[in-house]
């Protein structure tokens, strides 16, 4: 408790930051850190999580590997039948999950039906309507005169993008999507069911992915130009290098060496879902909610959601600085009058 | 150097939602351990590099010991100057400082308030700060509804805690604290602190302490209430709240009490040693403010002061949030209803002006036709006269001429008569002669 305090002063005075006037004892400004995180802990934290994918591609079931639990839709709604539906329907559910007294309201958003159609055009359009819809909520939310103490926040913080290990390259579905929606949302895209690919196929296959994804000018999540510091530039350098994360989901637990883990039973040997040797869902697990939750609601709110507040209130001619003048105006026409007369 | 960035209120509370009555919405059990308990770490983290930001207005008449208390609070020199009795008008002087404990940084803003107490008529003195608390929390509005706002790196000037600085009188509130602390309670966080408190006597403090809170409350002044709604803090908030206004002591200089050097006042008659809690309540005031409620301080300022001031400002420019049969009606939809407003109003003065340039014009169009009608009535009346001087000079020269020729007349028959007459006297001479 007894770190010293230094003092810089800034702007103002330079000679004195010279005299050096540093005395030491204790303030206790850290402890304003302390404050922040009991704050926090008491109000709890929010996370919107969108699944984008074909069918069969294993979305439940490493939503529910990624939390532990089953926060799918499939796992709670009673009766599920798994229908190829007709058009894209996003389906949202949500839930309370608690942590060592950490609160996190949970949402995550299905996507059925996308690129199921024998004709997929057009089918990111309900996707990319509701992600700018929850914009437009929250925007609405905040211009409000009277607004809430704390904003429900509805807003896609992350879409993973279920890329099916072919072993190729990008399909023009995958293209299109991500080219769409890399502009409004954060996107993770993975390879899904990566236990068909031998490491060496899965090497080749994420080259060719990120050289595609160079090519057609995508940027996914974490995006270049939003680092902030050299530090986090190295972090982010070496998340881009692995991306897309090949991972392999699944609920089940198998007994491998003594130890109970998750994995999945083949003929052929236990693929351990948690091993980085196998595959790459720990690392994935870390990136989102271990070292870049707050970060990824930090990139929506700051960047994705600004850069819609700026159009949309483009589009409606909105410039609140004239409204500052006008007021005036109204107030003081009288005066342009008789000067204006004199001038006659 | 760059410009710190801050951490703005705003950007802390949108990340986080309380949902306790979210329905809809259940409750799940983990069947591991997935990582998310790490979030509050991670939210920290993020400040940290962003550095936070605290604003200290500070209340009270010169020579009260504002500065020192600031001094001594934050254990530097804040380079200040004493200020003139002779200020004619209150004036707010701020600066900023960067100060760094261990691996936090802070943006400090410490604003002083000169010349406060010292006018003859002291009926504006609050004026001018009311004024700089609405300008911070203007300035934050105009920000708030840019159109490309970057509200994560905007210093937010907005003032989070007022030390109000009572004179140790020792018997009550003066009216000017009174109506001041009234003028300010809805926009800012009030903390009273009795200055100079070693002036007093024990007994005479604690009856003045009763005295002033009983004060405030009867003139209705909301003074900041250390919050209690975190079981953490809530008991070490309560006492401290009985003991409010905090009796304070400054002192940047050190004297030597025991074999320790400590902050202290040194009078002939002993030591008044600044951390010690049997001596002020310096210490308190320092967990309160700093280390206790730093974060409540910031967030009541954004959460209700700013909010009022927002709410106010924009219903005064005739937004609201229902129309008129209670229909909701989006921001968007007051805009452009006022914008077609404005645009109209504009329309109208311009016509109006118009009309008035052309009526003007005409009036002096018709103004210059009269003159010139006179003016061509005269030439016609000059030309008038100047025709009949004409004629009766005229008439004149005929008559002289007319008198002219019957006088030449005259003497033509004159002469002829003289010559005649001559002619016969002659003829007569001549006969005589004969």
């Amino acid at each position: 408790h007894n770190s010293p305090t230094f003092l810089f002063v800034y702007g103002l005075n330079k000679l004195s930051s010279e005299s050096g006037t540093d005395l030491f004892g204790y303030v206790g400004i850290e402890a304003v850190l302390d404050q922040m995180r009991s704050k926090t802990m008491k109000a709890g934290f929010e996370f919107n999580i969108m699944v984008v994918g074909q069918s069969g591609l294993g979305k439940s079931t490493l939503v529910n590997t990624l939390f532990k639990s089953k926060v799918s839709r499939k796992s709670c709604t009673p009766n599920y039948e798994e229908k190829i539906s007709k058009t894209v329907k996003l389906h949202t559910v949500s839930h309370v999950i608690e942590e060592k007294g950490v609160k996190m309201k949970l949402t995550v958003i299905d996507t059925p039906g996308f690129g199921d159609q024998i004709n997929n055009e057009n089918c990111w359009e309900p996707i990319l309507k509701y992600v700018n819809e929850q914009y437009e909520k929250y925007l609405r939310e905040e211009l409000h005169v009277n607004r809430k103490r704390r904003i429900p926040d509805s807003r896609v913080h992350c879409c993973i993008y279920f890329l099916p290990a072919t072993g190729h390259r990008l399909r023009p579905i995958d293209v299109e999507f991500l080219k769409r929606l890399g502009k409004i949302v954060s996107i993770v895209p993975i390879i899904a069911k990566a236990d068909t690919l031998t490491i060496e196929e899965r090497q080749e296959f994420k080259e060719r992915i990120r050289q595609d994804l160079a090519a057609n000018g995508i940027h996914v999540y974490p995006q270049k130009e939003y680092d902030e510091d050299p530090e986090e530039r190295i972090l982010n350098d070496r998340i881009r290098e692995s991306i897309p994360f090949a991972v392999v989901g699944t609920d089940k637990e198998h007994q491998v060496n003594g130890n109970k883990v998750l994995g999945r039973k083949t003929k052929w040997g236990i693929i351990e879902v948690e091993n980085v040797a196998h595959c790459e869902f720990a690392n994935l697990r870390d990136l989102l909610i271990r070292s870049h939750l707050q970060d990824l609601k930090d990139v929506t709110h700051n960047i994705h959601y600004e850069t819609y507040r700026v159009r949309r209130l483009n589009e409606s001619n909105m410039d609140f600085s004239e409204l500052g003048l006008s007021t005036w105006l109204l107030e003081n026409g009288t005066a342009d009058k008789w000067e204006s007369e004199s001038h006659l | 150097r760059e410009l710190l960035p801050s951490l703005t209120s705003a950007a802390l509370y949108h990340t986080t939602i309380g949902f306790r009555s979210d329905k809809g919405v259940r409750p799940l059990s983990l069947a591991g351990h997935v990582g998310f308990d790490s979030l509050p770490d991670q939210l920290v983290n993020k400040s940290i590099c962003q550095g936070f930001c605290f604003n200290i207005l500070c209340i009270g008449e010169t020579g009260i010991g504002k500065s020192t208390l600031m001094d001594t609070l934050f254990n530097t020199n804040f380079e200040n100057f004493e200020s003139s009795h002779f200020e004619p008008q209150v004036k707010l002087r701020a600066q900023t400082y960067d100060l760094q404990e261990s691996n936090v940084r802070l943006r400090l803003t410490v604003v002083n308030t000169v010349g406060f107490g010292d006018q003859m008529n002291k009926q504006e003195s609050y004026q001018p700060v009311v004024d700089y608390i609405d300008r911070q929390f203007e300035s934050y509005l105009q920000e708030e509804l840019k159109i490309k706002r970057s509200l994560h790196n905007y210093h937010d000037s907005r003032v989070h805690a007022c030390l109000y600085f009572i004179s140790p009188s020792g018997h009550s509130l003066k009216s000017l604290d009174l109506v001041t602390m009234k003028k300010l309670d809805s926009k800012v966080n009030i903390i009273p602190v009795i200055a100079k408190a070693d002036t007093i006597s024990k007994s005479e403090l604690h009856k003045f302490k009763i005295k002033i809170m009983s004060e405030l409350v009867s003139n209705g002044v909301q003074i900041y209430q250390f919050p209690l709604d975190d079981e953490t803090v809530a008991k070490v908030n309560t006492t401290m709240n009985g003991h409010l206004p905090f009796a304070v002591v400054g002192s940047t200089e050190e004297v030597s009490v025991g074999n320790k050097m400590v902050k202290a006042r040194q009078y002939p008659w002993g030591v008044v040693q600044v951390e010690n809690e049997n001596h002020c309540d310096f210490v308190k005031l320092r967990e309160m403010l700093i280390c206790v409620n730093m974060e409540d301080l910031r967030e009541q300022t954004h959460t209700r002061h700013y909010e009022l001031y927002r709410r106010c400002k924009l219903e005064e420019m005739g937004f609201k949030d229902t129309g008129p049969e209670s229909k909701p009606v989006s921001l968007q939809q007051t805009y452009e209803a006022k914008r077609q407003e404005f645009l109209v109003e504009l329309q109208k003065r311009e016509d109006e002006m118009r009309q008035m340039f052309v009526q003007r014009v005409k009036e002096k169009e018709s103004e210059l036709k009269e003159a010139e009608r006179e003016l061509q009535s005269r030439f016609e009346q000059l030309k008038r006269l100047h025709a009949d001087e004409k004629a009766a000079l005229e008439e004149k020269k005929r008559l002289l001429d007319e008198d002219q020729s019957s006088f030449s007349k005259r003497r033509a028959a004159a002469q002829l008569l003289q010559a005649q007459s001559l002619t016969a006297n002659g003829k007569k001479d001549k006969d005589r002669k004969k």
